[in-house]
């Protein structure tokens, strides 16, 4: 038997009308302890209104080594970046 | 308290009142801090840290008070770390050392159940102030039970190692259970004044909210109605509760008026 719990990503909202954060990760025995502990370890300085956990070992990831083939290809398309734009100030943060 | 005979009796019951209050989260608060960097895993270590500066928080406010009814000119800090044995109204089980970490949740829960209780009486206090520190802890202490109380279950209902040790705390700190709802005269006055309940009106409540936590945790009351009393009426002490103070209170007493 693992007598080690399992690691639980934590993320984290900081106010309303923001997507949650990736803050960090930390043990817990199962998904209603990682809330728990992720609301003493990672909001103890009023930092958030929604808490996410998911287990690490569900989330599925890139590997460093396809580095090249999965980003490099986009490097030299500057036409992608809607910067030919001019927008108003009052768009605030897009 | 040299001039006690300039405050009503009144003022005096509410006064032993607050003390009692003040005194079991300032112990209780003081006990969990012992855990800061010893507690067995991260996560756990910070959680009965943040739980510690809580009660040390509710301690400010219920000893605030206290000090303002007796109108002496003690604060929380003069009534927290210059008094002695003798004065403090905690119940006892609040002062017993920590013991294993199952120990010290079991005699968290024990307690956060019934202060969650008392503080839903108590936001119904005829006296403001009473009533305004009820509320404002009662969302902590709501979130103080629901974490004991699930790691109760966790342990209790765990591996037969854990299972074992938390039976044990139960069977040790259950006959100081009974403290926390014993009535005397200053209750009374609190009860004839409408400033609070009478503490065995509690126990109903109490009893259903741990047998239902206590019963998913696989664990069984242990027998008998003997009960250990006399911290909150100031009667006796253990021995426990010196040692606890040398420690809380030395800054001051070797340095008094310190401050950093």
């Amino acid at each position: 038997m693992n007598n080690e719990w399992p690691l639980w990503e934590i993320f984290i909202r900081g106010q309303h009308g923001l997507s949650h954060r990736h803050v960090g990760s930390l043990h817990a025995p199962d998904a209603e302890m990682a809330i728990k502990n992720a609301r003493d370890v990672y909001t103890r300085r009023n930092e958030g209104v929604s808490i996410w956990v998911v287990e690490a070992k569900h989330i599925a990831a890139t590997a460093p080594g396809d580095k090249g083939p999965l980003y490099e290809p986009s490097e030299s398309k500057v036409y992608r970046h809607p910067t030919f734009f001019d927008i108003p100030d009052e768009v605030g943060s897009m | 308290m040299a001039n006690k005979t300039e405050i009503s009796a009144d003022q005096a019951a509410l006064f032993q009142f607050l003390l009692r209050m003040g005194d079991n989260t300032l112990v209780l608060g003081h006990r969990v801090s012992e855990w800061c960097g010893h507690a067995p895993v991260l996560e756990e270590d910070i959680a009965l840290a943040n739980t510690a500066l809580d009660l040390i928080g509710q301690t400010q406010l219920w000893l605030g008070l206290a000090g303002e009814v007796e109108g002496q000119g003690r604060d929380a800090d003069a009534l927290a770390f210059l008094r002695d044995i003798w004065d403090f109204r905690n119940v006892l089980m609040l002062e017993l050392p920590n013991g294993d970490f199952g120990q010290t949740i079991m005699r968290q829960f024990l307690y956060d159940a019934w202060s969650s209780v008392m503080l839903g009486r108590l936001i119904k206090s005829g006296d403001p102030r009473i009533a305004e520190i009820a509320e404002k802890v009662s969302k902590e202490v709501a979130y103080h039970v629901e974490r004991s109380a699930d790691t109760v279950v966790g342990l209790g209902d765990g591996t037969s190692e854990s299972h074992a040790r938390m039976q044990a705390a139960l069977d040790y700190l259950y006959p100081y259970v009974g403290e926390m709802f014993l009535s005397d005269a200053t209750d009374a006055a609190m009860v004839s004044a409408g400033l609070g309940p009478d503490p065995a009106s509690l126990r109903d409540e109490y009893d259903l909210l741990v047998g239902k936590v206590l019963d998913k945790a696989t664990l069984t009351l242990p027998d008998g109605s003997y009960t250990h009393k006399g911290g909150r009426t100031g009667a006796m002490h253990t021995e426990h509760l010196g040692h606890l103070l040398t420690s809380m209170q030395w800054l001051q007493r070797a340095y008094p008026n310190s401050q950093w």
